[in-house]
């Protein structure tokens, strides 16, 4: 397999461990991956993005520009950030929550995400999930990263299977919080799933 | 077996390849993962030592070496500048095992002060360097390195880049390690101590040898040709990616990998410039390879056009991408890349500078002395670690920041210059144990009126929690016992010497007060653990109460704070309910929950 998956967000949000479990499965499936990360002072609360390349054509660590072929956008306007990444007729799932960076609280633009969705769906092919209402029923938006994850599995668009992406997060988590998280993927994999019937249907 | 790992990874598991006995380090990103990997492997018999900074770091390595060790000594660009000392001086007098200096750059820079180049300074000390392109070939050079430093008996440089130390691959881990037996230190003083004899002698002697470590590198792997015809890209460490991913599918171009950038392989870039016309050099930072050819081709009359950084086809500033490689390429060869970003109507983005985290002490630190201070002229001298993000909006609290450990003694040289202006020093703690201690006794002997705010959150908290003297944890696995920063600043001579938690608004705007108004050297410890090491369950929440004035948004840039229909809202899943803000508010609008 040959995919280049991009994943964005803000410093914080658990985008590394995302990166981790897709590039993990994508090993464990025999393939020959690469990754890079943001790490550092740019981690606290800066733009962050993972690169995931998959297969023996990726040469370099990042994406060339339109090359990604699935985009895991954790926060709206880092999707739009990074579009550059994406090849035409992708995949985007985009958590339409924003995160109000510190500059924007001080100076009231009012940004609240709401744009960036309208944007990005008149430009590629989206599935918008809110984090605050698929992480409720777990009481935390720290598990969004799996829940995307799920989401994009369910979606058919990871190109690994459910059983070895669900073995990296028992991999990668630690013990007491293993169960939470599969049931966190599980459910973004419903939705990921519905997406991809609805889509079928058109 | 196949691990998914960092690049700093595949540099640690290939030392412990390469049997080594010692390595020590000093943080610095993006070379921090190295020592830490080495850490989480089985390393019997490995001694493992985070060190107070890169200059003690590479003694304990060289005289390692010198016992007949395998030694690596780890560091950021920077943190070369600092250990420099003991590396010029170790070049002149040689190794009996090996010494292998690994200096990570930092293209952008993207972590860093400076976009300085590791592999000018092995040309400066006159030793070896080899340059990475990928975590697979780090896991492999590493393990050349020491064996190159070995056989030559002389310091090696290992440089790899960002690009290089934070991607991951696949590396196949052997299943044991076991660190080379060797002899110990065997004394013979014409060769160990170095004075002005040995070292026009040895001067001499790394010159030849350096001409034989050009040809050795002139057949070595990495050093590599593809392809024909007389366009060449030449090219090094990560950019040698970027090139293959612009060149794929492009015939009649020759791609010249150079992965020993000193001692020049010159007979293989001879070879390999052969019926070349037009060359293009890619590389990060400076045109090191670029001059290496232009002085190649003036000495051997070669006829060729050598095109880079120099004629400014190559930006001399910022990272490589594929991207903006294929960019230059495609203008050098005429054929523009296929893809052309289209978003030129997207929305106006948000800026995101990075910011210290919700409930960072640190914010409270800089907090009280900003109020203490109110009215009074001051300057807030800063230092290396997260707390140079107290400069951001609406902190603005860093209004200098150099190097490791000045700030100190630049509060100290504001003191003589600008008499009417009260003078401050911010430093970390693991930033006063690097290179912060000197400058108080500076400070106390030359009759400074400083007060030095020690921000102590008992970890190296920006390159990842790294611990440090003060911490009470070493590399070993063991407790020790705690250095303490009150008793060190008293020892040095610091009259006053204040502890408090900053998160205690009250005494640590009185600390502060107190101490300004003193003459001389003073020092506040403001003590509260790192967010990231002590998890707080505690959450703040905002009552009806709220007017919102927005006070607390203005005053502290809390990323936790944001406003929602008017009214301020407090995110929960970033609050560590700190409480700072809830004593900002001015209508007792936030209260503490979960603060049993």
């Amino acid at each position: 397999m040959n995919k280049d998956i991009l994943i964005c967000g803000v410093g914080g949000q658990g985008t590394v461990l995302a990166s981790k479990i897709l590039a993990g499965a994508a090993l464990e499936e025999g393939n020959i991956v690469h990754s890079a990360e943001t790490i550092g002072m740019a981690q606290r609360g800066g733009s962050v993005t993972s690169h995931v390349r998959i297969g023996d054509k990726a040469r370099s660590p990042l994406i060339p520009f339109g090359k990604a072929e699935l985009m895991l956008a954790f926060e709206p306007s880092e999707a739009v950030r990074n579009l550059n990444y994406l090849k035409p007729d992708s995949l985007a799932v985009v958590n339409t929550a924003p995160v109000k960076p510190v500059t924007e609280s001080l100076a009231q633009t009012g940004y609240d995400g709401k744009e960036m969705t309208a944007y990005l769906k008149k430009k590629f092919r989206c599935i918008f999930i809110d984090s605050d209402a698929v992480c409720a029923p777990f009481g935390s938006t720290k598990f969004f990263n799996i829940i995307i994850l799920g989401v994009a599995a369910g979606a058919g668009e990871t190109g690994m299977s459910k059983e070895t992406l669900l073995a990296q997060i028992d991999r990668r988590v630690p013990e007491k919080y293993r169960e939470i998280n599969r049931q966190a993927f599980l459910a973004g994999y419903e939705i990921g799933e519905k997406e991809k019937n609805l889509n079928e249907n058109k | 077996m196949k691990e998914y790992v960092m690049g700093n990874g595949a540099i640690a598991l290939g030392a412990l390849a390469a049997g080594v006995n010692l390595a020590a380090g000093y943080p610095g990103t993006p070379s921090s993962e190295i020592i830490e990997t080495i850490s989480k492997y089985p390393h019997e018999g490995v001694h493992l030592e985070w060190s107070v900074n890169e200059k003690a770091a590479m003694e304990v390595a060289v005289a390692a070496a010198y016992s007949g060790a395998r030694a690596m000594v780890t560091m950021k660009q920077m943190g070369l500048n600092v250990a420099a000392d003991p590396l010029m001086s170790a070049a002149y007098v040689g190794v009996k095992g090996a010494l292998v200096v690994v200096s990570a750059d930092d293209p952008g820079p993207i972590s860093s002060q400076t976009e300085q180049d590791t592999r000018r300074f092995a040309d400066f000390a006159r030793i070896p360097v080899f340059d990475p392109a990928t975590p697979e070939e780090a896991f492999v050079m590493i393990q050349d390195a020491f064996d190159y430093s070995e056989k030559y008996g002389t310091p090696v440089i290992f440089r790899p880049t960002t690009r290089v130390c934070h991607a991951y691959a696949g590396i196949d881990v052997p299943d044991e390690f076991s660190p080379r037996p060797y002899e110990g230190f065997v004394k013979d003083s014409s060769k160990w101590v170095i004075f002005p004899r040995l070292s026009n002698a040895n001067h001499a002697k790394i010159e030849k040898r350096n001409l034989e470590i050009a040809d050795d590198f002139s057949s070595y792997a990495f050093n590599s040709v593809e392809g024909e015809g007389p366009f060449a890209i030449i090219t090094s460490g990560v950019s040698y990616t970027y090139t293959k991913e612009y060149a794929e599918g492009l015939p009649e171009v020759k791609i010249i990998r150079v992965a020993t950038a000193f001692p020049f392989p010159e007979k293989f870039m001879l070879e390999a410039l052969d019926g070349v016309t037009d060359a293009i050099c890619i590389e990060e930072l400076s045109p090191y390879i670029e001059e290496q050819v232009l002085k190649l081709a003036g000495r051997h009359k070669l006829s060729v056009n050598i095109s880079g950084k120099l004629n400014f086809l190559v930006p001399h500033n910022g990272e490589n991408s594929a991207d903006a490689t294929a960019a230059v390429l495609g203008k050098y060869f005429g054929n523009p890349p296929a893809y052309t970003p289209g978003f030129s109507d997207a929305p106006s983005l948000p800026v995101r500078p990075p910011v210290l985290c919700a409930g960072c002490p640190h914010r409270a630190s800089f907090y009280a002395v900003k109020q203490a201070m109110k009215g009074r002229k001051c300057v807030f001298c800063g230092d290396i670690g997260c707390y140079t993000l107290g400069n951001a909006m609406p902190l603005d609290m860093v209004d200098t920041c150099l190097c490791m450990g000045a700030s100190i003694t630049m509060a100290q040289g504001f003191s003589h210059t600008d008499k009417d202006t009260v003078c401050f020093g911010f430093t970390g703690d693991s930033t006063f144990f690097a290179s912060g201690m000197t400058g108080v006794v500076n400070a106390v002997y030359n009759e400074a009126d400083v007060t030095i705010c020690v921000l102590d959150n008992s970890t190296t908290a920006m390159t990842g929690h790294q611990p440090h003297p003060g911490t009470g944890r070493n590399m070993m696995g063991n407790i020790v016992e705690k250095v303490d920063i009150a008793k060190v600043l008293e020892g040095m001579g610091v009259k006053k010497v204040v502890t408090v938690d900053p998160l205690d608004l009250d005494a640590a705007v009185a600390a502060v007060k107190e101490c300004a108004a003193l003459s001389g050297v003073k020092a506040i410890i403001f003590k509260s653990p790192c967010i990231a090491v002590v998890k707080s369950a505690k959450k703040c929440t905002v009552n009806d109460n709220c007017i919102g004035c927005k006070k607390c948004i203005r005053e502290l840039g809390c990323p936790a704070l944001t406003t929602q229909d008017g009214k301020v809202i407090i995110d929960s899943t970033l609050c560590t309910g700190c409480g700072l803000c809830s004593k900002v508010c001015p209508a007792g609008a936030i209260g503490g929950e979960g603060d049993e």
